[in-house]
């Protein structure tokens, strides 16, 4: 019998390494999974690279794991938002890596990751200070540059509601990134504000399909409370 | 509309210069029902203040909404549904999620009819400077990049000067660029300029605004649309 669905939030951190790659889905705060980031904290991984598409607001969640020291690097989109104070502060004590990439381009990398492609061409920052160092090729007269895939070694992902085989689905605009990290990492961490039984969901519902899961935890949190 | 004036007219009677949202209604002017457009973050969202929802024009979000609508009442809020600018939004009828590979696959494989960006400097050229001034802050991209190479057709909405006074058109960007040679259209306060082969082309100004004015406040060379 397959059951992803784990019992403690020790079980569902164990093994993440130091020096781990971990996608963390969410777009501002929604979507974002801060049980499982408040978990990883408490797992004590360190030297992380974290691949989330802001930098945190206030001191909880993403925020909460800069203050901790715990992260070397962060690949991000747009690193401000609304209150950004834990990554401006390190940033500017030279405490932490920044990679700036394109959203749709970091988008694209994680789907290129978890689709078996390594790499692939796109206009997106062709002739811009993001293109320095990064192959330029001209197809049929316009200018493209090559992206890496981008996978994780792990990757925290918020679901609305789970089943035991890992299927998922999502609440409106907080699929956001989730869907594509949880295909491009090695070990998928799953945090559901619902469980349901094998067979309760819709399968033309399903956003995330179990294969790409590892692990379940029931998170059942209520309602964000920032943005 | 009275606002047109397509002729070089030397006389120097005053003029007044749109307000931002004033822009933002003008440019909605310009889009037909049926289109799927961006409106990027800030003054291009205001856009959507002035098409009304009988106009069937679906709105995209970044963050996977295609029809996005209008801020919720304050009791109707859904705590899960943002625009790219981390607002409460809502979904139309008829609208839908996905996730961001898809939305980006949407942005960056030409799908979306317009995209609404806003900029620090356009250049003749359509190269488009938006996303990193020279300051020290962290740099921060977003959706830019993918916006503006990804959409087919890209409008610009920006007052004509900087607060000091500077050109924001330009023969060269000296502003850090986001995409080269991609814009069709700039909405300024002062004027409605093509982005062509030769260079900017002046479709509308302002009411008592002349070319010869115009070209006074603009660094790079203007003529009239054909």
């Amino acid at each position: 019998m397959i059951n992803k669905i784990v019992q403690s939030m020790a079980e569902a951190m164990a093994g993440i390494r130091d020096g781990s790659v971990v996608l963390i889905g969410g777009f501002g705060s929604i979507g974002q999974p801060n049980a499982l980031i408040d978990g990883l904290i408490e797992q004590g991984a360190k030297d992380l690279t974290v691949v989330a598409n802001n930098s945190g607001v206030g001191h909880v969640g993403l925020a909460k794991l800069l203050e901790t020291g715990r992260v070397r690097k962060i690949v991000c989109s747009f690193p401000r938002t609304a209150d950004p104070v834990v990554f401006e502060k390190l940033w500017r004590e030279g405490r932490i890596e920044l990679e700036v990439v394109p959203q749709g381009t970091m988008a694209e990398r994680m789907r290129a990751a978890g689709a078996g492609i390594p790499a692939f061409y796109t206009p997106t920052a062709a002739g811009t200070r993001l293109a320095e160092g990064k192959e330029e090729r001209e197809i049929r007269g316009r200018k493209y540059i090559l992206e890496d895939a981008l996978p994780g070694d792990v990757a925290l992902i918020e679901a609305w509601e789970a089943d035991r085989w890992g299927n998922l689905t999502y609440k409106s605009s907080a699929r956001n990134f989730n869907p594509v990290m949880a295909t491009a990492a090695e070990l998928t961490i799953v945090q559901s504000q619902h469980i349901v039984e094998l067979g309760a969901l819709d399968p033309e519902k399903v956003a995330t399909p179990g294969i790409f899961v590892s692990r379940v935890l029931h998170v059942p949190y209520g309602e964000p409370t920032v943005t | 509309m009275n606002t047109i004036v397509k002729e070089n007219v030397t006389a120097t009677s005053a003029y007044q210069p749109l307000s931002r949202r004033q822009i933002a209604e003008r440019l909605a002017r310009d889009i037909p029902e049926g289109w799927y457009v961006n409106l990027g973050i800030g003054a291009p969202l205001q856009v959507a203040d002035y098409v009304s929802a009988e106009r069937e024009v679906i709105f995209q979000s970044e963050n996977g909404i295609l029809g996005m609508g209008p801020a919720p009442a304050p009791d109707q809020i859904n705590r899960w549904l943002i625009n790219a600018g981390k607002q409460y939004v809502t979904l139309r009828t008829g609208g839908s999620y996905m996730h961001h590979a898809d939305s980006f696959g949407l942005i960056r494989g030409g799908h979306l009819d317009l995209c609404v960006l806003g900029a620090f400097q356009v250049a003749e050229n359509g190269d488009i400077a938006n996303w990193a001034t020279t300051g020290d802050n962290a740099p921060a991209v977003g959706g830019a990049m993918d916006l503006a190479a990804g959409t087919p057709r890209l409008w610009v909405l920006m007052d004509h000067t900087t607060k000091t006074g500077e050109s924001r058109l330009v023969r060269r960007c000296s502003y850090p660029l986001t995409a080269i040679g991609v814009v069709k259209r700039i909405y300024t306060n002062l004027a409605v300029i093509d982005v062509t082969d030769e260079g900017f082309a002046v479709r509308e100004m302002v009411p008592g605004l002349t070319l010869d004015a115009l070209q006074g406040v603009t660094d790079a060379p203007l003529r009239m649309a054909a």
